[in-house]
Parts: C-alpha cells; sequence; structure tokens
C-alpha cells in the first residue's frame, strides 16, 4: 500500500476523519498535565529563577515554529514536483499555525530576554532568523491570499517557501555557527541533556501536548482546505452548465 | 505557587497569556473557517440535488 493514495483527497478525508477527536482528547489532556506540571510543580531553578517557567511554551513553539516550516517545504517541494493539490493544500493550511507558533517563540523569546539579558530584543544571529522565518510565513500566506488562480498561487507560494528553507534551518542551527546572546540548543540529541531532569520530564510533555495540538489544528484546516477547493470545483461546473 | 509572588510573575503571565490568547484565536478562526466551508458544500450538494 502506498503513501500516494493519502494525496487523494478522498483518501485524505477519510483517514483524517478517524483522527481528529482523539488529537484533540489527547491534545487537551496532554498539554494540561505538561502545563500543570511545568507550572505548578517544577522548583525555581538555580539560574533563571522562576522564569525558567517559560521554557514549557518557548521551546516548544519554537520547535514546532522551525518544523512547521520544515513540512511545508517538504510538502511544497512534493507538490511542485508530484501535482498533488493535498500536498500544496497541507502546506497552505499548516503556514498560518507554523506563524502563530513562530510569533509565541518571539513573543515568550523576548519576555524570558528581558530579565535574562536585559534587553526584549537583540539582532542576534539565531532571533533574527526566526524573524525572517517568520516574514516568511507572513509572505507565503500574501501570496495565497494575493493570487486569484489557485494553481499559480500553490506554485507561487511553493517557490517562495522553498526559497526561505535557509531560514529554518539558520533558526535551528545558527547559534553553532555564530557567536549570539542564544543559548545552543536546551535539548539535543547529539550534546545530551542541558535541561535539568526535574524540568525535562514536563517539557516533553508539553512538547508532546502542543504538537498533537499542532497536528489535530493542521488536520482540521487541511480538510476546510479541500472543501473549500471542491466547492469552487462545483461552482465552476455549476457556471459551465447554466 | 511562589512564583504568583515573584519577580517574575509577570513574564510568567505574558507568555502564558499569550500562548493562550493566541493559540485560541487560532483554534476559534480554524473551526469556524471549517464550518464555513461545511456549510458551504451542504449547501451546494442541495443545490444540485434540485
Amino acid at each position: 500500500m502506498s503513501i500516494w493514495r493519502y494525496a487523494n483527497p478522498a483518501e485524505f478525508m477519510a483517514l483524517t476523519s478517524k483522527v481528529i477527536v482523539p488529537l484533540w482528547v489527547l491534545a487537551v489532556i496532554t498539554l494540561t498535565v505538561g502545563l500543570g506540571w511545568g507550572l505548578f510543580a517544577t522548583p525555581e531553578a538555580e539560574l533563571f529563577g522562576h522564569s525558567v517557567k517559560i521554557i514549557f511554551i518557548h521551546v516548544p513553539a519554537a520547535l514546532i515554529a522551525i518544523n512547521t516550516y520544515l513540512l511545508m517545504a517538504i510538502a511544497s517541494g512534493i507538490g511542485f514536483v508530484r501535482r498533488h493539490h493535498v500536498s500544496f493544500l497541507v502546506a497552505k493550511a499548516a503556514a498560518p499555525v507554523g506563524a502563530v507558533f513562530t510569533a509565541l517563540a518571539l513573543i515568550t523569546g523576548a519576555v524570558w530576554g528581558e530579565p535574562m539579558w536585559g534587553t526584549w530584543w537583540e539582532w542576534d544571529p539565531r532571533l533574527t532568523s526566526v524573524l525572517i522565518m517568520f516574514f516568511f510565513y507572513l509572505g507565503y500566506m500574501a501570496v495565497w491570499a494575493a493570487v486569484d488562480e489557485p494553481e499559480k498561487a500553490a506554485d507561487l507560494s511553493a517557490v517562495l517557501c522553498m526559497v526561505g528553507v535557509i531560514f529554518a534551518f539558520l533558526s535551528r542551527y545558527a547559534a553553532m555557527f555564530w557567536a549570539g546572546l542564544h543559548q545552543d540548543a536546551s535539548l539535543s540529541v547529539e550534546s545530551g541533556q542541558r535541561v535539568d531532569d526535574v524540568f525535562r520530564t514536563p517539557l516533553y510533555i508539553s512538547m508532546a501536548g502542543f504538537y498533537l495540538l499542532f497536528f489535530a489544528i493542521l488536520v482540521v484546516r487541511a480538510r476546510t482546505e479541500i472543501r473549500t477547493r471542491r466547492a469552487r470545483a462545483m461552482r465552476a461546473a455549476q457556471g459551465a452548465h447554466a | 505557587m511562589s512564583w504568583l509572588a515573584d519577580k517574575y510573575t509577570f513574564h510568567i503571565l505574558v507568555s502564558y497569556g499569550s500562548a493562550f490568547a493566541l493559540l485560541g484565536a487560532l483554534i476559534w478562526a480554524t473551526v469556524a473557517a471549517n464550518a464555513r466551508a461545511r456549510q458551504e458544500l451542504a449547501d451546494l450538494d442541495r443545490e444540485r440535488g434540485k
């Protein structure tokens, strides 16, 4: 059985109809546990005091912001090469979600930076890359909104998305290449644990909760895009017969 | 709960508040758009059936 069968809108709708409710339920439960644990059951950090509680929002938001852009770039690339409309529509559906998580990462980063670095904002390589990625999200959505013809909008937005992917990578790895205020990754497979045990478990649970929420929203938005496209096709067919 | 009377209380509340506000607005917009799309399709299906 090929994964490409889910590029068929009917197959995609049938599959996703089964996962929507479990995704929402799991997201709410996991987020409640993760954020509740992080906010009310973790101690002060030695260096950061209670401001450490911001990581339970900031780290998942930043991770999802970057990975959503990569997902959009992959989906756009697949759509561009294989002409699968569902791929384009998944990328389109993901953009507002990624933009919101990017905004959240920027806001919580600024709120964290003020007490830790003494400034709300610094033109640090990593922060600047995330800001540019945010503008790419906005540009991507603007292209879809500005171009009336769906095929043309899909192609143009896909090209823009793939061009901007460099800033998604820089948002993740800039701290490794250039010195800046922002620390290196808080969690990293290569370099072992960097967050204390007492914060790591609720952080992982929060990350899982935010990811479940992300997929729940993405699935609903992708289904909306498919329905909207179908409605447009039906209206066009009615117009042709009239 | 001691963070509620801490020098970082404002920062924590802004972070969690902005998360709830932004994600709440996104979820609201997502559900509303989905309901509109469903309704539009149902209307078109009904028209086609006439």
